[in-house]
């Protein structure tokens, strides 16, 4: 078999495997069983297709595939028993998801989100099993982007599936009624996948661009069968946030401020789907914390630079947002609103008044918004002195060259 | 499956909320019961008598030792259990979370080992 047809059965595999999984999980109501029968499907394509041609409909060929498999498995075992019996006999009776049956397969890969995202699962756990069974990633990758070791991934995995196990953790939407609190978990899971992928910090680039592409994608899942204007808020977020990633570092790899990033390069067709969709979220009544943050992130995004950007209407956002989550932080990203707004000296106002309150002190970022306000003000002294304490409270090497750059300019004003 | 809802609760609580209130409490936890039964999730409850009754005891080396009082000197000790069947956790945490002495302590809710 030629090298490059190897390598495209690899491929169509790598790409099917978390759906196909996600129905064999259903169909044989347990990781343990679904993996092995993925595996067995997998030997079965390696075999089969090189000789008879890739199948029109690979998806549907490895469920079906993973169904004998198991079928043949359960026959085997030892302990076969009426329960097995039961199982052998639905699953053979059982109807198969095909290609044009997309709801189906969007239905279990959803059920499975909440599986995995079971508030009985501790948060790590959530992630790291989201990640591995649904996205799809390696342990090796997900321990190369949350710089862990590949073991720790790999117990939390193997810990989690067994409390799925035996505590009967179901593969089921949740009720109705318990649906909004399970779709903010799920939401927070994404939302904390995207962050690990998007955050400043080392690790693997391209496994970085994976984890946000991965939870976009399954956000998009999630709006599609669930009416959550919380959902549609937080895609709309992670758009908006990644369309800016091409200018969002410099040829150094240093962060580059918002105001200060080559507008061009980011994806303004990203940011059309984003904003529109933040339109659609804060048209809602009940509208949450996510769909304000994108609310803010699309006023930036849509604006052709920073004297240009709407200042009044991305205070009134975080006026809002304050009110659903008081914060020092929301109340300091407030204040640099209110100094676009209003001038530095109403910005730095505010800041000083949320630094009194001691429980920004040690935050780096305080001192150097502080620093930025007094430099534009025309104090350079008082900002050399902010941005120096704002030097010390940081070990983070990027923040620290971007504190010193901003240094080095005022002292030669 | 069957769960064991573990049922605990600080007894000090008792001594500091208004009277009619605990007995409101009681009274929704025995009517609790009854709804339990009639949904058939119930399969035996019991309510415990208060933990400086409990004597803790152990056998090491065939000679038995006991002490006065619970296992762990914690705030919130066992006070009651019901033993439940639900299809799945979903199901089994929500009966635990509906049970009237949820709301002042708190259940642990944990699946029985099936042979």
């Amino acid at each position: 078999m030629p090298e490059n047809a190897t390598a495209r059965i690899e491929a169509i595999y790598r790409a099917e495997a978390p759906r196909v999984l996600a129905t064999l999980i259903r169909l044989l109501d347990g990781f343990d069983r679904a993996e092995e029968a993925l595996h067995d499907a997998a030997i079965a394509a390696l075999d089969q297709w090189p000789r008879q041609g890739i199948p029109a409909n690979p998806r549907a060929w490895l469920v079906s595939a993973g169904r004998f498999k198991a079928i043949d498995r359960i026959r085997r075992d030892v302990r076969f028993d009426a329960v097995s019996a039961q199982l052998v006999q639905q699953l053979e009776l059982a109807t198969l998801p095909d290609d044009t049956d997309t709801p189906a397969i969007a239905d279990d890969q959803l059920r499975l989100i909440f599986t995995c995202c079971h508030p009985a699962l501790s948060p790590d756990a959530q992630v790291a099993l989201t990640l591995r069974e649904i996205a799809g990633l390696t342990t090796e990758d997900i321990a190369a982007a949350y710089l862990v070791p590949s073991a720790t991934i790999a117990q939390r995995i193997v810990r989690a599936k067994a409390k799925i196990r035996d505590a009967g953790i179901p593969y089921t939407v949740p009720e109705p009624a318990d649906l909004p609190d399970r779709i903010e978990a799920v939401l927070q899971v994404l939302y904390l996948i995207f962050n690990a992928g998007y955050s400043a910090g080392q690790g693997d680039t391209a496994i970085r661009a994976d984890l946000c592409a991965e939870a976009i994608r399954l956000c998009r899942l999630l709006v599609g069968l669930v009416d959550e204007p919380e959902a549609f808020g937080l895609l709309a977020l992670m758009l908006l946030n990644d369309a800016r990633r091409p200018a969002r570092l410099d040829a150094s790899g240093d962060l580059v401020p918002l105001t200060e990033q080559d507008r061009s390069r980011w994806h303004h067709a990203q940011i059309a789907e984003g904003a529109a969709l933040v339109q659609r979220a804060i048209r809602d009544r009940r509208i949450g914390a996510y769909s304000l943050q994108a609310a803010i992130a699309a006023a930036h995004s849509q604006s052709p630079n920073s004297a240009a950007t709407n200042w009044a209407q991305i205070v009134l956002y975080y006026d809002l947002l304050l009110r659903l989550e008081p914060s020092d932080i929301i109340a300091l990203n407030r204040a640099v609103a209110v100094g676009m707004r209003d001038g530095p000296q109403a910005g730095l106002a505010l800041a000083d008044a949320i630094l009194a309150s001691g429980d920004l002190d040690d935050y780096h970022l305080a001192h150097a918004t502080r620093a930025d306000f007094l430099a534009r003000l025309n104090r350079p002294d008082e900002a050399a002195a902010a941005y120096r304490l704002a030097l010390e409270l940081t070990r983070q090497a990027p923040e620290r060259r971007f504190l010193q750059k901003r240094l080095d300019a005022l002292s030669r004003r | 499956m069957r769960y064991l809802c573990l049922v605990c609760f600080d007894g000090k609580q008792i001594n500091t909320m208004p009277p009619a209130e605990w007995e409101r409490l009681v009274r929704e936890s025995a009517e609790y019961d009854r709804e339990l039964q009639r949904l058939g999730h119930y399969v035996h409850a019991e309510a415990l008598q208060s933990p400086d009754t409990a004597t803790t005891v152990r056998m090491r080396n065939g000679k038995m030792s006991a002490t006065d009082g619970p296992f762990a000197e914690l705030k919130e000790q066992v006070a009651g259990f019901i033993l439940i069947e639900a299809a799945d956790l979903n199901e089994a945490m929500r009966i635990g979370a509906n049970i009237p002495l949820a709301r002042i302590g708190s259940v642990e809710v944990r699946p029985v080992m099936e042979f």
